[in-house]
């Protein structure tokens, strides 16, 4: 806005439109609320001795929002830089949930400050100066042609105030006109341009830039992780889909030629042949699995959680109630996390018996793993587990590590997140 | 056993590669498949078409290269129980079986690996057996289902759950028998006696060890 006004183009271009626009939606709203406000009051005052007019009163207190919410709108015709809605989704859907963070929230407010100067100062001020910007300088212009119509020396009130009856006096008034316009467009605009910014101070949350960076770079960690993940994903696919079908189709060959070859030297090439490209088969199969296993995805983490535990080296029990399935980057870094824990209980704790235990209440996925072993886990001795913390910080979770020495060791994973709709 | 011929098969794998090598395999063998499609929704129309004797299957196919093949496998068993269907799996996870022979009374399935397929002979025979009703899983599954210590098949000895993993696998008892290098009436004994304890219904033999395949996969 500030830039429009500055350029020499200003009154051709959209801006003085704009900004005509914007001011008379501002002052249509605050009058409009000045109107619900009182009345909500009136209303409510009254059905106050008989209890249903108290929630009446409270919604005085939430009209800040859909005056900000006009604003928000409204204020895009004046100002291109966005106007994010600060105001925080509800935890949990339902109107009581909604009431709670709308009431808690420091926006709400600022929102209701914001309506009340609106209604009580700001909406007169905008009108008026729609009204007298545009009629004014629309008066003076058009004098010559009143002039025109009545007949010379014949008296025409400019403004209802100024008589004129000759044309020289007729065409000073227009070019007085021409001169108002211009001055009253850059009026407007230097209006519109303060109301956008009030409205913008008050409405908008004032975010430090060192927390939208905190935020960003937040973010961009979760989209790596992410990306990361869809990238093993298509790994195992094209392994799955390519090198393993081949595999399996050159077994089935070898197979066939077995029954054709007649025994001898040739014979035996041949079985050894087979039975190679069988290991190979196996061995792409636990390496696909490494990468991304399937079951995963197919089943969510409780199937891929019990297998996994059946693959241990140590016997490991299993107590799971995770119908639920979650998010791409929680499933998987919970079974990677469960993952590396078993594989650092197989080579370093001794233990010989182990026990998984998952469950999702409370919005807080928790999976602790324990075992009978020898304890004195380090988080700084290199056994990988400051870097499987590392993985659960990035889904905002929480590893935490209970190993005396002489065991036994407790890892505990905390993840605070919401199911996938429809997997409960 | 004498081997079936002559089976009308249907063929659902999305590799190519697989496909005409299976095909070629089936022929070998004096099978005939009817219909060989490389998706899952093709598959479901194709036995409403061929009313095959039985239909085998890969589990990830198109669309969505989940387990599509799988699905279609269950579904096509609740609208036609008892028909015939053989599961080849790259998935040795116990959930993907499970989620099969879980349709039903559990008759007439199998589930491999498609390893199993290099076993020519192995693997028609699985495949004729499958027909002919028995309950079939890959041996690799079974071991790992074994490991499972979700909810133990609590009253059977070590030796009895040995035994059923084996007859889970679909081996006569003969086989069993020549594995464990003990006499077959040893076997039976066993067989009884994981009968009783899994408090299986009195029925026709093939039957019980169906269900006694049941209980272990569900264990």
């Amino acid at each position: 806005m500030w830039q429009a006004l500055g350029r020499p183009g200003f009154l051709c271009s959209g801006w003085l439109l704009r900004s005509v626009g914007y001011l008379t939606v501002s002052g249509l709203t605050g009058l409009l609320t000045l109107v619900v406000a009182l009345l909500l009051l009136s209303v409510g005052g009254l059905l106050a001795v008989v209890v249903v007019g108290i929630p009446l009163l409270g919604a005085i207190a939430l009209l800040g929002l859909p005056v900000a919410g006009i604003e928000r709108w409204s204020l895009r015709m004046i100002d291109a830089r966005p106007v994010p809605d600060a105001h925080r989704t509800p935890p949990r859907p339902g109107p009581a949930s909604w009431l709670r963070t709308r009431f808690t929230e420091p926006v709400t407010w600022r929102e209701l400050g914001y309506a009340a100067l609106l209604m009580l100062v700001l909406w007169p001020i905008d009108l008026l100066a729609v009204i007298l910007g545009l009629t004014v300088p629309l008066a003076l212009l058009a004098t010559p042609l009143l002039l025109a119509t009545v007949g010379e020396g014949q008296q025409v009130n400019v403004l209802k105030a100024y008589p004129v009856t000759s044309w020289p006096a007729a065409f000073a008034t227009c070019a007085a006109g021409l001169v108002a316009l211009v001055a009253c467009a850059y009026g407007l605009g230097l209006l519109a341009g303060s109301r956008g910014a009030l409205a913008r101070f008050l409405i908008v949350s004032p975010v430090s830039p060192l927390g939208d960076r905190i935020t960003e770079l937040t973010r961009s960690r979760l989209r790596l992780v992410d990306a990361f993940e869809a990238e093993r994903g298509r790994i195992e696919r094209d392994l799955h889909d390519g090198a393993q079908q081949r595999l399996v189709a050159l077994t089935m060959m070898l197979g066939m030629a077995r029954l054709d070859a007649p025994a001898g030297p040739l014979a035996e090439q041949l079985t050894r042949a087979h039975d190679e490209a069988e290991r190979a088969l196996v061995e792409l199969r636990e390496l696909i699995r490494g990468i991304h296993p399937p079951v995963l995805t197919d089943y969510g983490l409780d199937a891929a959680l019990v297998d996994l535990a059946a693959r241990s080296a140590i016997p490991v029990d299993v107590h799971l109630a995770l119908p639920q399935r979650f998010s791409r980057p929680i499933e998987s870094t919970v079974y990677f996390v469960v993952s590396e824990v078993l594989s650092n209980m197989a080579k370093h704790s001794g233990a010989d018996h182990g026990e998984i235990f998952g469950g999702y209440s409370h919005g807080r996925l928790v999976v602790t793993i324990c075992d009978n072993g020898r304890g004195g886990a380090d988080v700084g001795a290199g056994t990988g587990l400051l870097g499987l913390g590392d993985r659960v910080s990035v889904v905002d979770g929480r590893l935490s590590l209970s190993s005396p020495l002489g065991g036994p060791t407790q890892i505990v994973v905390e993840i605070s997140c919401q199911p996938l709709p429809g997997s409960e | 056993m004498p081997a079936t011929t002559g089976l009308r098969i249907v063929l659902a794998e999305d590799s190519v590669l697989l496909r005409e090598g299976l095909i070629g395999l089936m022929a070998r063998f004096g099978h005939r498949v009817v219909a060989a499609v490389s998706e899952a929704d093709s598959l479901r129309d194709a036995v409403q078409t061929h009313d095959p004797d039985v239909v085998v299957t890969d589990v990830r196919m198109p669309p969505g290269f989940r387990d599509e093949g799988l699905r279609v496998a269950v579904e096509l068993r609740r609208i036609r129980p008892g028909l015939p269907i053989l599961v080849l799996s790259q998935y040795v996870e116990t959930v993907y079986a499970t989620e099969l022979l879980n349709v039903g009374d559990g008759t007439s399935l199998g589930y491999l690996l498609k390893d199993r397929i290099g076993q020519v002979e192995e693997f028609l025979d699985a495949l004729n057996r499958v027909v002919r009703g028995d309950t079939i899983v890959d041996p690799e599954v079974v071991r790992q289902m074994l490991r499972r210590r979700r909810n133990p098949l609590g009253p059977l000895t070590a030796r009895e759950r040995e035994v059923l993993a084996l007859v889970a696998e679909g081996r006569s008892n003969a086989a069993i028998a020549a594995g464990l290098v003990v006499t077959e009436a040893a076997i039976a004994k066993h067989i009884r006696s994981i009968f009783h304890k899994l408090d299986l219904p009195q029925a026709e033999e093939n039957h019980r060890r169906v269900l006694a395949v049941l209980t272990f996969l569900r264990a």
